[in-house]
């Protein structure tokens, strides 16, 4: 069953279109991500769901209830939605204590003091937060804040928690814990979750399914292996993974018989793609699909090792041929010189291929 | 896009469901009332036949369309008299004023923030109680010291002293009126260009330093232009200021019958020529437009932002042998701004027969004594004065009121403004609250005098009621207090609302809970600022004073009239005592409320 449907919704900010007659069903209880650069309209569609912008047009649903419709001129507030959202800057208030922060929600809902104090003590502890009850935001730290905003979610048992981008503001290990206690809320909680982020490994690392967004559309909604291994368009081919994947245009052609790319200067064999003779196609390849090699071998291609990049478990290798400069990941250690050549293997059948003119997804085709 | 009619009438349903469209509406409509309205009714008053007109025209017909009034002040026989040389004087005092005031305030700020000058925290300290005086203390202590006797009267020290009587040139006119308002007037500047420079990090200018710049280069081609902005914003405000300051014109330059367009306002009013007022007036706004227009096309966008963040810092340029010399001017210039003329207006009041230093004419029967008919037509001591105590109390109710509501209409505003950021509603409000602003205080008066005499519609007329002088007060210290409403209001009215609005809190709840809360500890100071504008304010509400809502600093004005220094002397001491005191008690409050 969808929890939140969004159906052609449509928000402008003066001459920017922020989001562009999007629709989106989110299921009961899972966790999806909505994943994009800074400006893609990602925080817009949060915060219309949340009730905090009005969409232009469009309807939305919440547990099947209708929250809003520009035609009808229905808009239901935030307060009356039933979700709990956690901000970017936390937007803990600086004139109330950790409990006073905690216990707003259940004021607004007139609970009796005795439930209203049992609720947030169970909150704060679940947070660990045991004993901050009088500290103010400011003496927390960032971690604790983020806590502290995680517990105001929380205490109001809603349904739906929507979250934008709550990471952001941690250091690297910080960031890692959260990610781990955001999880274990969303799996004990059972609360459909909306997170948003401009952060890949946090997107695939947390979610059930991911939304990419750019410039107001959605570009692909999967579940994150799916994302990472087939990219419906170039834009999220080349927005997801890290180090980025390698692109190589060209052209398809038939050579005795077989299916190759020709590109400047180099051919490759390619997937069998015979029918697309003569198109104009960009090959993806992600960088730990390409083989590494001092010696040449059958259908490889030279180049000459441009920088060596070690980060410890793995290390990045920068081949330049000709004008492309492509990423390979190597897990193994391998001794190579900068300004050395290399025979570069690329195996075709990791190979994506994508239409130039519209950049849609070519091979393998979408199931 | 929906382009039916019922796509936009729920359009328009959604934005009115907004609590800030509604204040936004609700602000628009006041402000149109207080502040555009009388600017219209000012313009259309001064294209009409006045009933005042009979006297001086045959062919005035009161009610009907003229360019009667234009004519007389711009192509008359009278003009010279009456408005080029008015305008003249306006402008070279102004200029003047302006540049010594921001060669002071500039150089002080520099001194104060960037050397190792010593005693520099004192002297930052001390540098902006001109601020706090009355425009105009600093014209009474120089009437003390150098009056003649050409406006009768006893005459001042300075013939005590030297036995011959003051030359003209320096008692009244261009000089002392330039002097005393660039003493007054270069806080503005000192604040305004402490605050660029405290925001520069060092390493912009050790980056020169290491690329090999000397150190006047450095000054010149990095720290110049880094707080150019500031300058030209203490230009505007200085000059502005100046342009419609009224107390102080008029002390020093009306005995010599040298008028500044903001003294012929205050004439043309109370000689029952409001048309030639109006018209000043309108030539005031029009040179301060100007100026803002120059200096926006000048700094255009080019305010930088220069804080740095972390890792910030000072580096305090040695003065080597410098040092006691600059601290000497530094100190001497507080002397002659602060300590002198207080001590001077002080001494004045303790004497009982002006014109005799000794000791023996000390006296305290100017404060607390008993109607003496030998004195003063037996006007007893300020302290036991029922009309001088009902100013003060008038004077005190003025700015706590006027403080605490245009602080009010600042957050509302901010609140409208910030929420509805790059709507049209929200431009608009924003350009209506900076308008008065652009309108020099004296024409305010006038533009309120215009319109307010009146009845309007189902409001009765409200000249000569308290009403009036608090709508005069807020409207003109409102562009501050929005100005500081709105940027308090951006870090509140954010997340940190929408935060309560998802928790189900109304917009009462919010505003009550968050909202209140959060910006009033930011707007002490702001608070602090309107009230001791409106209790030093004389030029704003001189021409609306009636008997009844004499405030101290009308009083004052009165008593110089009359020629009693030391009731006038008295009265700005007290306003002094009570302006300090004032401030005290806000940041007392303003402390404990800030946890």
């Amino acid at each position: 069953m969808a929890w939140i449907e969004l159906e052609n919704i449509s928000k402008r900010f003066g001459r920017v279109i922020a989001v562009d007659h999007l629709s989106l069903d989110v299921k009961a209880q899972e966790f999806l991500t909505l994943l994009g650069p800074s400006g893609c309209g990602k925080t817009t569609v949060l915060r219309i769901i949340a009730g905090l912008e009005i969409p232009d047009e469009g309807e939305m649903k919440v547990r099947g209830e209708k929250v809003f419709s520009s035609r009808e001129g229905i808009f239901v507030p935030p307060g009356k939605r039933g979700i709990g959202l956690v901000f970017q800057s936390y937007a803990l208030w600086p004139h109330m204590n950790v409990f006073q922060n905690v216990a707003f929600g259940l004021q607004i809902q007139k609970k009796d003091p005795g439930i209203l104090k049992e609720k947030v003590i169970t909150a704060l502890d679940y947070m660990r937060l045991q004993g901050m009850e009088k500290r103010y935001p400011q003496e927390l730290s960032g971690g604790q804040q983020q806590r502290v905003a995680l517990a105001r979610m929380l205490v109001t048992s809603p349904s739906i928690f929507l979250m934008d981008e709550p990471l952001s503001n941690l250091d690297a290990k910080l960031r890692m814990e959260m990610r781990a206690e955001i999880k274990r809320i969303h799996r004990e909680s059972g609360a459909t979750t909306l997170y948003v982020t401009h952060d890949q490994t946090e997107a695939l690392t947390l979610s059930s399914r991911v939304a990419v967004m750019d410039r107001g559309r959605l570009q692909q909604v999967d579940s994150p292996l799916k994302i990472y291994k087939r990219p419906a368009n170039l834009f999220v081919a080349d927005f997801i993974g890290s180090p980025t994947i390698n692109f190589i245009p060209g052209k398809m052609i038939v050579k005795n018989g077989k299916p190759f790319l020709e590109g400047d200067h180099l051919l490759l064999p390619a997937p069998p793609m015979e029918y697309l003779s003569g198109k104009k196609v960009t090959v993806a390849i992600r960088p730990e699909d390409i083989r590494i090699s001092k010696k040449e071998e059958v259908n490889s291609i030279s180049g000459e090792v441009y920088s060596v990049l070690p980060a410890g478990a793995e290390t990045t290798v920068q081949v330049r041929k000709e004008g492309l400069l492509l990423n390979i990941r190597l897990v193994e250690e391998v001794a190579l010189e900068v300004g050395e050549t290399v025979f570069l293997q690329l195996s075709k059948d990791s190979m994506l291929l994508y239409d130039q003119e519209n950049g849609n997804l070519l091979f393998p085709p979408q199931d | 896009m929906d382009v039916s009619w019922k796509g936009f009438f729920q359009r328009s349903k959604f934005t009115l469901s907004q609590p800030h469209t509604l204040i936004g509406i609700l602000l628009v409509l006041l402000l149109t009332l207080f502040i555009v309205i009388p600017f219209l009714q000012m313009v259309h008053e001064t294209m009409i036949w006045q009933e005042a007109d009979r006297r001086i025209s045959r062919a005035a017909d009161p009610g009907a369309w003229t360019l009667f009034h234009f004519k007389r002040i711009f192509s008359s026989p009278l003009s010279v008299n009456i408005f080029y040389r008015p305008l003249f004087h306006s402008l070279t005092t102004s200029l003047t004023i302006s540049f010594l005031a921001i060669a002071i305030g500039a150089l002080m700020a520099w001194l104060v923030v960037r050397t190792d000058m010593p005693l520099r925290k004192t002297i930052g300290i001390f540098a902006v109680i001109p601020y706090v005086l009355p425009s105009y203390t600093l014209a009474l202590a120089w009437l003390d010291f150098f009056k003649n006797e050409r406006i009768g009267g006893a005459a001042g020290i300075y013939q005590y002293l030297f036995g011959v009587p003051t030359p003209d040139w320096l008692a009244y006119g261009f000089i002392p009126i330039v002097v005393t308002l660039s003493l007054h007037y270069y806080p503005f500047t000192y604040l305004l260009v402490s605050g660029a420079l405290v925001s520069i990090d060092s390493h912009l200018e050790e980056s020169g330093e290491v690329l090999g710049a000397s150190r006047p280069t450095i000054l010149r081609r990095i720290t110049f232009p880094i707080v150019l902005p500031a300058l030209l914003s203490s230009f505007i405000l200085t000059f502005s200021r100046a342009l419609g300051t009224f107390g102080t014109p008029y002390f020093l330059g009306a005995p010599v019958r040298y008028f500044t367009l903001a003294t012929t306002i205050y004439s043309n009013i109370t000689n029952r020529t409001p048309a030639m007022a109006y018209i000043s007036a309108l030539v005031l706004i029009l040179i301060s437009l100007f100026i803002i227009y120059a200096n926006q096309k000048v700094i255009g966008s080019r305010s930088f932002v220069t804080i740095a963040g972390k890792g910030f810092r000072h580096r305090q340029n040695p003065l080597g042998k410098w040092r006691y010399p600059a601290l000497a001017l530094v100190l001497s210039t507080l002397l002659l701004a602060v300590f002198i003329p207080l001590l001077l207006l002080i001494w004045q009041t303790l004497m009982l027969y002006p014109n005799d230093y000794s000791l023996g004419n000390l006296t305290l029967h100017y404060w607390q004594g008993k109607g003496n008919l030998a004195l003063a037509e037996g006007e007893s001591g300020i302290l036991r004065n029922i009309q001088i105590l009902g100013a003060a109390w008038n004077s005190i109710k003025l700015s706590v009121i006027v403080a605490l509501m245009t602080g009010m209409m600042g957050i509302l505003i901010g609140y409208a403004v910030v929420k509805g950021r790059k709507t049209r509603l929200s431009s608009l409000l924003e350009q209506q609250s900076f308008l008065p602003y652009l309108i020099p205080s004296i024409a305010f008066g006038a533009l309120y005098l215009s319109l307010f005499t009146r009845r309007i519609g189902p409001m009765p007329p409200l000249y000569g009621t308290f009403l009036l002088l608090v709508l005069v007060c807020m409207a003109k210290n409102l562009p501050f207090s929005a100005r500081s409403g709105i940027s308090s209001m951006f870090q509140v009215a954010g997340e940190l609302e929408e935060a309560a609005a998802v928790a189900g809190a109304s917009w009462f709840r919010r505003f009550r809970r968050i909202i209140l809360p959060l910006t009033l500890s930011g707007s002490v100071s702001g608070f602090i600022l309107t009230f001791i504008a409106t209790m030093r304010e004389l030029s704003l509400i001189i021409l609306l004073i009636t008997p009844n809502t004499r405030t101290l600093t009308t009083m004052t004005f009165r008593y110089v009239e009359q020629g009693y220094s030391q009731f006038a002397d008295a009265i700005i001491v007290l306003i002094v005592v009570l302006v300090i005191g004032g401030e005290f008690i806000a940041r007392g409050i303003g402390k404990r409320e800030m946890i």
